[in-house]
């Protein structure tokens, strides 16, 4: 690792403010994916400002047909909340799938979703439910905030708050695993809302998708059959040694299938 | 430079170190911890696992200031004197290890899951173990002597 200054604020506030004050400082969520980069020297940030020492960005509250987690909340917390167990067991299920247990017990929501990393499990869940994400300036929908490879909406400096998920009718995240890094090869979110079906890709391409054509199918049926003849397209998907394109638009597939049904 | 003060193994330590000073290196280097591993330093083979506050973390994937105020247990304070923890004189009665070079970070995740789960399955304990490297191959034994370990570790409470 290069050298660093090391700061740790107690508020969103003075946190934004250290930020601001240098650009080429880094925020620090559970550092899961910031510290391993750090160590491969693929990162030289001036500073990094941790944030686990702001109370604001803690907590988990479901009410109101919503699921509120706040930015730095630790996977195995989602993974152990009964509240959230009880009104959308399938994100509970998706936190308790991340990478292995001790990572789970660093890796939190705001780190992941801001890092956007394209096997990334969460953006899957923000996609296929359609999240809204608080930052500390605005409002940002799921759906505007994925804009590509390790890309998203969050402008320099701006801080993720919380995530708030819409508590759909059933829902289920299926991943076909890297079997060595625990990544998604392909990881499908799908979800049946009062307003249709929403289906959520990540792992096959540059950045998590939704995939249409089987929003259509799900939203007229909602079924497995229902995507019989639906096929994903493998223009465009990742290729590499763990599969081909063609491999992983065969796995969006069957994935979407076995979510469908665990739903 | 970062002062960092913690508790290790129930004794408070303090150290002077680097923003990018590993939890890892303060433990082996400063502390002479040296049964915490590093294998792969890329937070994958769980060598480096120990407990921070209780809960299993990869300690080459956590920054020392991090761990500043907290509790840090490591494989060398589990055992009460010469009285091996229930869950390391498992590992030796089931033989779950061969070179034992990923048996500390083994132990310490095999006690962070019994504390979670006294009663857990192979299915379970395989589970839990995806981040724990094993190049011996013997998983087999580290299962038999997991599944072992937590039911003596719920039996000795």
């Amino acid at each position: 690792m290069y050298e660093f200054a090391y700061h740790k604020p107690a508020s969103i506030a003075d946190a934004a403010k250290l930020l601001a004050a240098d650009g080429d400082a880094k925020a620090m969520a559970g550092g899961q994916t910031l510290i391993p980069t750090l160590k491969q020297r693929l990162a030289k940030p001036s500073a990094v400002v941790d944030l686990s020492g702001v109370k604001e960005l803690g907590g988990i509250s479901v009410g109101g047909g919503k699921v509120t987690i706040g930015a730095m909340t630790r996977h195995a917390d989602v993974a152990a909340s009964a509240d959230v167990k009880k009104a959308l067991p399938a994100l509970a299920a998706l936190a308790g799938g991340i990478g292995d247990p001790a990572v789970r017990n660093r890796g939190t929501i705001g780190g992941s979703i801001a890092n956007n990393d394209p096997a990334a499990d969460y953006p899957a869940a923000c996609l296929g439910l359609g999240a809204t994400i608080k930052t500390d300036k605005r409002e940002i929908p799921a759906d505007a905030f994925f804009k590509g490879m390790f890309e998203t909406a969050l402008e320099p400096g701006e801080l993720i708050v919380a995530v708030t998920f819409p508590v759909p009718e059933k829902a289920a995240y299926m991943k076909f695993d890297q079997p060595a890094s625990r990544y998604a090869l392909v990881g499908v979110f799908v979800a049946k809302t009062a307003t249709g079906a929403r289906v959520a890709v990540t792992g096959a391409g540059s950045s998590v998708f939704r995939w249409k054509d089987a929003e259509a199918a799900l939203s007229k049926t909602w079924s497995a059959a229902a995507l019989d003849g639906v096929k994903a397209s493998a223009a465009g998907l990742n290729a590499d040694i763990h599969g081909s394109a063609e491999y992983r638009a065969h796995l969006i597939g069957v994935m979407a299938k076995r979510a469908v049904e665990k739903a | 430079m970062p002062k960092v003060s913690m508790t290790v193994n129930g004794r408070a330590v303090s150290a002077d170190v680097e923003g990018r000073t590993l939890l890892v290196q303060v433990l082996r280097d400063k502390l002479a911890l040296t049964g915490t591993h590093v294998g792969c330093d890329t937070s994958q083979c769980g060598a480096c696992v120990v407990h921070v506050d209780g809960k299993s973390v990869k300690s080459c994937t956590v920054l020392a200031v991090q761990a500043d105020g907290a509790s840090v247990t490591t494989i060398e304070g589990l055992a009460k004197g010469n009285e091996l923890h229930p869950m390391q004189a498992a590992f030796k009665e089931h033989h779950g290890l061969q070179c034992g070079f990923c048996t500390p970070g083994m132990v310490m995740s095999a006690v962070d899951l019994a504390q979670r789960n006294p009663d857990p399955s192979e299915h379970d304990v395989r589970e839990w173990l995806e981040g724990n490297i094993c190049r011996c191959t013997g998983y087999h034994n580290i299962v038999k002597a997991v599944q072992a370990g937590a039911k003596a570790m719920a039996a000795a409470k």
